[in-house]
């Protein structure tokens, strides 16, 4: 197991990553970047995986099944679901325009690689060379979460968002011990069963999943 | 070694002026076929050529030098493109490298003439043509500069040559991620640089989405054998270099009769599979709006912007 072969693998999972974020960002369909997020979580398992066996733990190739269980498997099911129920196709006006948000895209890389250079000079190595995907998922997940206005959409936002999260855990302090990360992703799991009742309810109430219908309170 | 790189230019350029117009024969006739219809043969841009050149060149009413300096200045600037690239050899003059960055101004200069000369006559189609031409160049060349920057990372030079002298040494860093990211984008660039299917439909006239063929519209004879053939090395030109990148063997390495041979021989080859399988692509495609084009040219930048960083990020792993 040379160190030549943890670098591949390490750059592979972060390249595809960032690949599934921009076409997240890039297609409008729903049903595409439920599928992007799937391919996501996979990699991100991947990412762990390659953690695990490199450094020989076998709690971390655990969490990486969990992982690959939840964020590849049970929540873009979860999500596809609720898609089909409300019948939705694509997100029809992001506020913020496809070529905008793809330019915005390599700005926020950009912001990324200049704010974890001092990760890059405290340990080099592959994992920490990586650590800028992390925080360009987590920025990739706010630019989502405030230009799209579907509530399924809305959702596909958060999930990046926390996968950028995790990225950065698993590839700065090397795994999070398993309880933590099994109550991190049961947290994770709740939250997005409970967006999805509230996008249905949403629906039943307003006949569309735009969050803009919510304007005003009632009771 | 200036004698050498002397022979190369000229056979490179020799070989495209022949292979180019054979290029797009060969595009046309496979995309016929598809569509059921019998085509008009491989030759038939060859013959299109002969035709112009024998022809009168007619000139509108208050049109200016312009009109016939541009057709030069693109066949001019295609030709030396085709000089720059590498597609048959890697050796170069030491004083005029084969740089990213030159070559990359020098098609710009044939953009830019190619628009002045639709914009000379002052008819609406001829601008609205221009205009596109010159959005979609804007938007282009920096991908084009952005993923080839990516690939010269590993290699240390932005020396295109070098660029594929080190991917015959090393085969494994063409399957890597960086490299097929930045191809990927380099291939939108190229198709949306060439006119080709989802941005410019190349087989229409007088259609109101049209960009090259708006163009062309004021010019005849000799100026648009000039023009065609301009557009045609081009198109040779960015194929071969996404052929060269994509799949380095066969490039001569020196100057040698053999070696160069099967360079050319490897060149042809390639470019009738690119070409062929390109025209099988379109048949499938349906032209994008012209308001979506932003989009996939945006797109094609990031991915050539993710395989810059990637690169950087591999490199420092």
């Amino acid at each position: 197991m040379s160190t030549s072969w943890f670098d591949q693998a390490i750059g592979l999972a972060a390249g595809v990553l960032l690949l599934t974020s921009v076409l997240l960002v890039w297609k409008r369909s729903l049903a595409a970047a439920v599928r992007s997020l799937a391919v996501q979580g996979v990699a991100l398992a991947a990412l762990v995986a390659v953690i695990g066996i490199y450094e020989g733990d076998p709690q971390l190739v655990a969490i990486a099944l969990l992982v690959l269980a939840l964020k590849g498997f049970l929540l873009p099911w979860v999500l596809d679901r609720s898609r089909v129920r409300i019948a939705a196709v694509r997100e029809e006006t992001p506020l913020l325009n496809t070529t905008a948000s793809l330019l915005a895209l390599s700005l926020l890389t950009m912001l990324a690689y200049l704010v974890s250079r001092p990760f890059l000079t405290l340990a080099p190595g592959p994992t920490s060379a990586a650590v800028p995907v992390g925080i360009s998922l987590v920025l990739y997940g706010f630019l989502i979460l405030t230009t799209r206005r579907h509530a399924i959409s809305q959702l596909v936002g958060f999930l990046v968002l926390d996968n950028g999260i995790a990225t950065v855990a698993f590839l700065t302090s090397g795994g999070v011990p398993l309880v933590v990360e099994l109550g991190a992703s049961l947290d994770v799991l709740l939250v997005v069963l409970i967006l999805r009742v509230l996008t249905s309810r949403i629906t039943a109430e307003f006949g569309a999943a735009d969050l803009d219908d919510l304007m005003e309170l009632r009771d | 070694m200036n004698a050498g790189a002397l022979v190369l230019v000229v056979v490179q350029v020799a070989v495209m002026v022949v292979l180019s117009p054979l290029l797009v024969g060969v595009m046309r006739q496979v995309r016929a076929r598809m569509e059921g219809r019998a085509g008009a043969g491989v030759l038939q841009p060859w013959r299109d050529l002969r035709k112009l050149l024998g022809k009168e060149t007619l000139q509108a009413d208050g049109t200016s030098w312009v009109m016939a300096a541009g057709p030069v200045v693109l066949l001019g600037s295609s030709a030396l493109v085709c000089a720059l690239v590498p597609l048959v050899g890697t050796t170069t003059f030491p004083l005029v490298p084969d740089d990213l960055f030159v070559v990359v101004s020098v098609l710009l200069l044939g953009t830019v003439a190619l628009a002045l000369v639709g914009l000379d006559a002052g008819s609406a189609f001829g601008g609205m043509g221009s205009s596109r031409h010159m959005t979609i160049a804007a938007l282009v060349e920096p991908t084009v500069l952005v993923s080839v920057y990516a690939l010269s990372i590993p290699v240390g030079s932005s020396a295109l040559s070098a660029i594929v002298e080190a991917r015959i040494a090393d085969p494994a860093s063409i399957a890597s991620p960086v490299s097929l990211l930045a191809l990927v984008a380099l291939s939108v660039a190229v198709l949306a640089e060439t006119g080709r299917m989802p941005v410019d439909n190349p087989s229409t006239h007088l259609e109101l989405t049209m960009i090259h063929e708006a163009m062309v519209l004021e010019s005849s004879g000799r100026d648009l054998a000039w023009l065609e053939l301009g557009s045609w090395l081009r198109l040779g030109a960015l194929l071969g270099l996404v052929g060269s990148l994509l799949v380095p063997w066969g490039i001569a390495g020196d100057v040698t009769v053999p070696a160069l041979a099967v360079g050319v021989l490897a060149l042809a080859l390639k470019l009738g599979v690119i070409g062929a399988g390109l025209a099988a692509g379109e048949v499938f495609l349906a032209k994008l709006r012209l308001f979506r084009v932003p989009e996939l040219l945006a797109g094609s930048f990031v991915l050539a912007f993710l395989a810059v960083t990637a690169s950087y990020l591999v490199v420092q792993g």
